[in-house]
């Protein structure tokens, strides 16, 4: 392992360090509040890594005997998890007084999470990528189950359990897109297949490589959330700590699009396949976004709720992933993966605030049902205002980032022939009105159960006011993140 | 006039509601500062209609910002300006918001956040009619449901739940539609931009002079099906029009002044706008071969609400289908657009677009004057009223001229303007015009017969303590009936400026 190596890997290796302080600092430090501080400030580390990476970028982006990369998309998803991370550890700054004892735990598992997925982002070779899911997968199923209730505990088992099932489907799909291509690098197989045979009467050209898609994707659909893949979302969301629930549903998730991206538009991108994978994600992306919304309609807990929430902005994801080789895209640019980029944030600012408001109000209420929300606008105002902005970003009314989000996966799919499917997707934010605006009228107008003010710590509050504010900039100004995003997909479509 | 004039115009309400939000506490104190800062709108937007060079017409007062996304794919523009069509209309939108906010004096419930709802619909509703890039147009258009749902389900009454949830699903289901159709309209070869209009001076040239002869990424006809929906909604035209009677039966007074003055009219806006504006010469598909439909579904709407509004006892509900039966005449004066022998005109256009403006008013009026009985009556059952006129002149009055106005009597403003749709239509269309004319029979018909029943007969005992409208009561009254006389007396105040706008419209 050269030092140039060492240079790529740098912001991983730092996170995984970081996790490793954590551990040590826990044996020596008392006071536990100690350890968040260090654990967010620790998290600089990397990202001063990740920025150096992004300005001064190494000639070659390549590193580890071919397995790793730094390259933009890498970098992107750094920014996007290394935040993630940091505001999660701070709004759980209060949460984490319920495992006692776990402080310094929680926090490592939850850095060797990210680690594996940052590690998951920049891989350059299929291997790498399940290694570095595993990686994420093993760290996140012990902090769902770190609450130690029957739920918590169920919530854990059932992630770790299917997450082993998805991991051996998604093994079993890289083995026939190694046999078929005789490689496991990622722009080696696109080599491979473009040195195959052409078969054009055969659906993905031959039976290895459509068989070897369709199990890639449906093993990393499990961390999407895709449907028919998404039964454990609201069981883990339901119990799982909040937090948890956070990180989840937004780190996991982005990492999974990240490497899913990857291979679909490096590995897989020759115009024959991507014309037949497109198809197959886009019928993903009907049935998933259909699912969630239509399950989300009868739920009482509102982690339930999310979590199918969560199923259903997969599918407006998937759009996104579906909509390949536009009428407007040109040479190496493709607007789908660019939106899918922008909504991935977008959905991440939404769904921390959204996420940090309930942890706030339930920190004090202890009731997860939508009808503790009940007259919460009068218990707190502003916590309400800052629920009701991340509903409405997720329902996609303007001007929030989460209503740019959509229409430009979209116009992405409109744009690619796609405009059955997007369709179909405004027509699921229409069905998704009911859920979001019903939690926001018993905010706003069912009777409290109780005047009693419902008041967050100043961490929480200041991380729910970021993440709105963030969400309410991208959704007036989304100038520069589409910039942003747009640099990081040029180098990974082909 | 300085650059950003239409943008203060657009966000002084909004920026009224972040200052109570932020810092005004007392009721009365918020009372007051939101009435200053929408009457202080009505005078900026008066001066900007006194402004407005009716010899150059075009679109003028431009605001543009050409980076707000200026990715490709997707290239998008803060873009506002005034043009013939839509000065009368932020007019009425002014004067609308500054009737609703004199007629919200009386809400004691949640004070602050009320007002704050009622100025963010403002500013959406302005924005609507203000943009010209369709994208921020969407927006615009977006961003009025929450202040609505919020407004109905907190102040309104009966099934106040139900109704706001209907009308936000209606109104999400036609703007689900209308994103795909400008979506697809932009992604089109050849088009590639969002302007609605073309802008010789700032060098923009906009969709309607795009789409001429392109081949469109999805077939015309189903672009232009996909828009309408969305306005047919709004406006609303049967058979989805069911939302309405139910939003204003439940919505506070101001509200419904809201909905029916100004919200409507977006619709009716987005019909004359886009669908007219943008399809006359597009390839395969013109609005013209659709006139029929329009002309069509314009007299059911026309006969079907007259006749629904005569049954209802409910008084709000009452109004509330003589809206579906009003709006149902700016289509069929839209749907002369095809013209006698092929030749396009816009006789029947600049009728409905009147009509907009007049129907605003005296629906406005008709809502207002229903509020003030509502409110000393506590009932809107009309045979529990009856025998008011003894006990209440000045709100006897004050629904007797908007009754009038109504049925169109001559002198008063809706007379103009259903005179106009006929003349339009009549020529185009002569049976279905012959047919619909008779709703205005029907609307002698429900008003004569409410007036009655409400306000004459003998003296009703229950209402004997209760007081007529006082002075803060009758000044929006007064504003409404003056402009409704000023328009009837003398049209071209508004005519002069939409015939500008229309015929910059039509493209043959």
């Amino acid at each position: 392992m050269s030092a140039h190596d060492l240079w790529i890997l740098s912001p991983e290796i730092s996170v995984a360090g970081l996790a490793l302080v954590v551990i040590i600092a826990d044996l020596i430090v008392i006071k536990k509040t100690t350890l968040i501080w260090l654990a967010v400030l620790g998290l600089i580390v990397p990202l001063v890594f990740t920025l150096i990476l992004w300005f001064d970028t190494p000639d070659n982006e390549v590193g580890v005997f071919g397995t790793v990369t730094a390259d933009r998309m890498a970098l992107f998803f750094h920014f996007l998890l290394i935040g993630t991370t940091a505001a999660v550890i701070v709004a759980a700054a209060t949460y984490s007084r319920k495992f006692v004892g776990f402080q310094g735990e929680f926090l490592a598992l939850m850095l060797l999470s990210v680690s594996g997925m940052m590690l998951l982002v920049a891989s350059q070779d299929v291997i790498t990528a399940y290694i570095a899911l595993e990686l994420s997968a093993l760290p996140a199923a012990a902090l769902a189950a770190f609450l130690r209730t029957d739920r918590s505990l169920e919530a854990g088992l059932k992630f770790l359990l299917l997450s082993a099932l998805s991991s051996a489907v998604l093994l079993y799909g890289l083995v026939y897109l190694y046999g078929a291509t005789g490689t496991t690098d990622i722009a080696g197989i696109l080599e491979g297949i473009n040195n195959m045979d052409a078969d054009g009467d055969r659906a993905f050209g031959s039976s290895a490589i459509m068989l070897g898609t369709v199990m890639v994707v449906a093993g990393f659909g499990f961390k999407m959330a895709m449907a028919p893949f998404q039964m454990w979302v609201p069981d883990v969301y339901e119990g799982a700590p909040t937090p948890v629930v956070a990180f989840l549903s937004i780190a996991s998730k982005s990492a999974a699009f990240a490497i899913v991206l990857r291979v679909l538009y490096t590995a897989l991108g020759t115009d024959n396949l991507a014309a037949d994978w497109s198809v197959l994600i886009a019928i993903l992306a009907a049935i998933t976004m259909t699912a969630g919304n239509l399950l989300a309609l009868s739920q009482q807990n509102i982690k339930r709720m999310l979590g199918y929430s969560t199923v259903a902005h997969a599918g407006y994801l998937l759009v996104g992933l579906a909509a390949v080789a536009g009428n407007s895209d040109s040479d190496g640019f493709i607007a789908g993966p660019q939106g899918v980029l922008f909504y991935l944030v977008a959905y991440a600012l939404t769904n921390l605030a959204v996420f940090f408001a309930i942890i706030a109000i339930t920190n004090k209420t202890g009731n997860d049902m939508i009808s503790g929300f009940a007259g919460m606008a009068r218990r707190a105002p502003v916590l309400s205002v800052l629920l009701a902005l991340g509903l409405l970003s997720l329902l996609g009314i303007p001007p929030t980032a989460g209503f740019l989000g959509k229409v430009f996966v979209f116009s992405a799919a409109v744009d690619s022939g796609l405009a059955w499917l997007a369709i179909i997707g405004v027509l699921n934010s229409v069905v998704s009105a009911f859920f979001y605006l019903r939690v926001i009228r018993t905010m706003f107008l069912d009777e409290p159960e109780n005047e009693e003010r419902v008041t967050a710590d100043i961490p929480v509050w200041a991380a729910t006011l970021v993440a709105s504010a963030g969400l309410l900039v991208f959704g007036i100004a989304p100038s520069s993140l589409l910039e942003f995003a747009r640099n990081a997909v040029t180098g990974v479509v082909t | 006039m300085f650059e950003g004039w239409l943008s203060i115009i657009v966000f002084l309400p909004a920026a009224a509601a972040l200052v109570i939000a932020l810092f005004l506490r007392n009721d009365q104190q918020i009372r007051w500062f939101a009435i200053g800062a929408t009457i202080l709108n009505l005078v900026l937007i008066t001066i900007t209609y006194a402004a407005f060079d009716r010899g150059v017409g075009g679109v003028q007062m431009v605001d543009r910002y050409q980076d707000w996304i200026p990715v490709e794919g997707l290239r998008a523009e803060y873009l506002l300006g005034i043009d013939g069509l839509s000065a009368p209309l932020v007019l009425l939108t002014g004067l609308l918001t500054a009737v609703a906010t004199l007629a919200s004096w009386r809400i004691t419930l949640r004070v602050r956040e009320y007002f704050i709802w009622l100025l963010v619909l403002s500013t959406s509703v302005l924005g609507v009619f203000l943009a010209l890039d369709f994208l921020l147009f969407f927006i615009f258009w977006e961003i009025e449901l929450i202040p609505m749902f919020m407004l109905i389900s907190i102040w309104g009454s009966g099934r106040n739940r139900y109704s706001a949830m209907k009308f936000v699903i209606f109104t999400l289901g036609g703007s689900a539609f209308m994103l795909i159709g400008i979506l697809a309209l932009f992604l089109s070869s050849g088009v590639g931009t969002f302007a609605m209009v073309s802008i010789p001076s700032e060098g923009i040239v906009g969709i309607p002079d795009k789409v001429i002869g392109t081949d469109l990424l999805i077939p015309a006809g189903v672009i232009w099906f996909f828009l309408f929906a969305a306005f047919a909604i709004k406006m609303p035209l049967w058979p989805v029009h069911s939302w309405l009677p139910d939003a204003h039966t439940d919505a506070p007074t101001a509200v419904s002044i809201m909905l029916a003055g100004v919200l409507l009219k977006m619709g009716g806006y987005g019909l004359i706008r886009v669908s007219v504006g943008m399809f006359q010469e597009t390839k395969n598909f013109q609005v013209q071969d659709v006139a029929w439909l329009l002309a069509t579904l314009a007299v059911i709407s026309i006969i079907y609400g007259a006749v629904v509004t005569l049954r209802q006892t409910d008084l709000k509900r009452l109004v509330a289908f003589s809206s579906v039966s009003h709006m149902g005449f700016v289509v069929l004066g839209v749907s002369a657009i095809v013209g006698v022998g092929g030749k396009v005109t816009d006789a029947g256009i600049n009728g409905a677009a009147l009509q907009m403006v007049t129907h605003g008013t005296i629906t406005g009026l008709m809502f207002l004057t229903v509020g003030l009985v509502y409110d000393r009556a506590h009932t809107r059952y009309i045979p529990d009223l009856g025998g008011l006129a003894l006990r209440w002149p000045l709100i006897t009055i004050s629904m007797v001229i908007a009754g009038l106005a109504s049925l169109g009597l001559p002198g008063l403003s809706g007379f103009v303007a259903e005179m106009t749709v006929f003349l339009g239509a009549y020529a185009v269309w002569p049976w279905l015009t012959a047919i619909g004319a008779f709703g205005v029979v029907l609307a002698a018909g429900y008003v004569l017969w409410m007036v009655q029943r409400t306000f004459f007969g003998p003296r009703n005992e229950r209402f004997q303590d209760i007081d007529d409208a006082n002075f803060v009561d009758m000044i929006p009254v007064v504003a409404l009936v003056i402009s409704i006389v000023a328009i009837g007396v003398y049209p071209k105040i508004i005519t002069e400026v939409f015939k500008i706008g229309i015929s910059e419209l039509m493209r043959i």
